[in-house]
């Protein structure tokens, strides 16, 4: 028996379900420039995106690849390299996939296009990445402070903010 | 007649925790709902951040103190994907134990919390006697009633304690046996019944599109569960059903909390028949590798628990991102309460299982 339906078997996966590395050649050959799919296994795979390229691959996995959910989405601040990082996992409950997304934005203007129009779950998830890294998500329909305090002028997860200092 | 708004919270019986709920009322009718959350925000992730891989454990318990041992469970699972550690068989079979544990604890606190909410004294005080045999077997096995700090990245702390088989055994038997009067108390209650049924309306569709997780999204009839469909620890060498709900109320979340007590305690018994010897922790390096990273996600009892970490090229992490389940739950809880009455918000958001301390984190 093959690796992969033993693991198929393992998880249940429906007859007509997709395993991740299929998902991940589909978009290769859908989207040839602005995806570069580092690594794919049978339920996971990982993808650097490019900005522009987000909301396009968003919606062929949402449309065509019946990824319904979206695990979390989260910030990183990469202060030595002058860069943020925007984190997305997006899961398929039919496929029984989950997908790791990356993309990368200059430190200077951290702007991204929001995924809630697609996704209501990505709603909390972009506010509070807005709220704690100052990441920018166009589109959003309530981009205001979530955990903190409103009127809180600094973003706390940001490298550059010593915790334990007075704001 | 003019709409108003209205802060249930943050201090109001129904909030369990410390959160607002902001309803626009027209007469009795939610017309329009907003919840606040924030108020025990403390900078969890940002804390983690200076801290060492094993300090972080038992700061993963306080996550949450009604499930904490899934937490540091999680913490520990996602440090494992980074280190590259595989666990021994024994300690995985430990580890599933006392998770489904934690879970049959983590209900029997939501339904004695829903008893109250619904203004049965008796569903409180029978779920919180029961909860503490659990409670006792877990002080037995790490010393701690509720933050156990057990888990360990590699395995756990130590093996289990003399009769530790035995005392499950008799603890699963007595429970089993009670659980059925909970459900007479719930299900034969008129009352109870009229509160839960057909409120708080959440659709399939709904559900999976605003990131509705666990027990809730298995009330809504979504056939799916981390458990099976992406195991971890050792849930796919046990035979277990996933309990599902097809009517999408209130009442149906009730019932997959029930159901899956009830599965809790016979994953337990298979786990305890077929747990081999051996050992039950490897040692993992101390650091990671800069700018390497992992993930993992689990069914915690209120849903899918989330943790992405990032290395740093020494024993701290560079950055570690927590997604918790109730965070998104409730900022599904608009669809949920709009065009019911205000008195109805206590029955839908308490079939929720709210619990602050992994909101806010």
């Amino acid at each position: 028996m093959s690796e992969v339906r033993k693991m198929q078997q393992r998880i249940g996966l429906a007859p007509g379900g997709k395993t991740g590395d299929v998902l991940a050649q589909e978009i290769i050959q859908r989207f040839p420039q602005g995806v570069t799919v580092t690594k794919a296994t049978l339920n996971r795979f990982y993808a650097q995106v490019d900005k522009g390229m987000l909301l396009k691959l968003a919606n062929f996995m949402k449309e065509h690849q019946d990824f319904e959910h979206v695990t979390s989405v989260g910030g990183v601040d990469w202060l030595a390299e002058k860069k943020m990082q925007v984190v997305y996992h997006i899961t398929s409950y039919a496929n029984k996939v989950t997908a790791e997304l990356v993309v990368d934005l200059p430190r200077d203007k951290p702007e991204v296009d929001s995924i809630t129009p697609l996704w209501g779950g990505a709603n909390w998830h972009e506010r509070e990445t807005w709220d704690m890294f100052g990441i920018v998500f166009i589109g959003h329909p309530k981009l205001e402070r979530l955990l903190n305090p409103d009127g809180t002028e600094v973003f706390p997860f940001r490298k550059d903010f010593v915790s334990g200092r007075r704001v | 007649m003019a709409e108003m708004w209205l802060n249930m919270g943050p201090q109001h019986p129904m909030t369990h925790g410390l959160w607002n709920l902001r309803v626009k009322v027209d007469g009795e009718t939610i017309t329009e709902a907003e919840p606040v959350i924030g108020y025990l925000h403390r900078g969890w992730e940002k804390l983690t951040e200076n801290r060492k891989f094993a300090q972080i454990i038992p700061m993963a318990d306080r996550l949450c103190y009604g499930a904490s041992m899934s937490w540091s469970h999680l913490y520990c699972l996602t440090m494992e994907n980074l280190l590259e550690v595989e666990v021994p068989e024994r300690a995985k079979y430990i580890r599933t134990i006392v998770l489904e544990a934690q879970r049959i604890g983590s209900h029997l606190m939501w339904l004695a919390a829903l008893g109250t909410d619904l203004g049965s004294y008796t569903v409180f005080l029978y779920p919180v006697r029961e909860r503490e045999l659990f409670l006792d077997l877990m002080q037995n096995l790490c010393g701690a009633r509720m933050t156990y700090n057990y888990p360990r990245i590699g395995g756990v702390r130590n093996d289990v304690p003399a009769n530790f088989e035995r005392d499950f055994t008799r603890v699963l038997n007595h429970f089993e046996k009670r659980l059925p009067d909970y459900e007479a108390l719930c299900d034969q209650s008129t009352v109870f019944r009229m509160r839960m049924e057909d409120i708080g309306y959440l659709s399939a569709e709904q559900a999976k599109n605003l990131g509705v997780t666990g027990p809730n999204l298995r009330g809504s009839g979504v056939d799916y569960d981390v458990r099976r469909d992406d195991p971890y620890e050792v849930y796919d060498q046990v035979d277990w059903k996933v309990c599902v709900e097809k009517t999408c109320d209130a009442y149906a979340r009730y019932r997959v909390k029930m159901d899956e007590m009830r599965e809790s305690c016979n994953i337990i018994r298979q786990c305890i028949k077929k747990m081999p010897k051996g050992a039950i922790r490897v040692k993992a390096p101390r650091t990671a590798p800069r700018g390497k990273t992992a993930w993992a996600h689990v069914e915690d009892p209120r849903g899918e628990g989330f943790m992405y970490v990032i290395g740093n090229g020494d024993d701290q992490p560079y950055r570690l991102k927590v997604r918790s389940p109730i965070f998104v739950t409730v900022s599904a809880a608009p669809a949920m309460l709009v065009g019911y009455k205000v008195a109805d918000v206590p029955a839908i958001m308490g079939s929720v299982d709210m619990c602050l301390g992994e909101t806010d984190r």
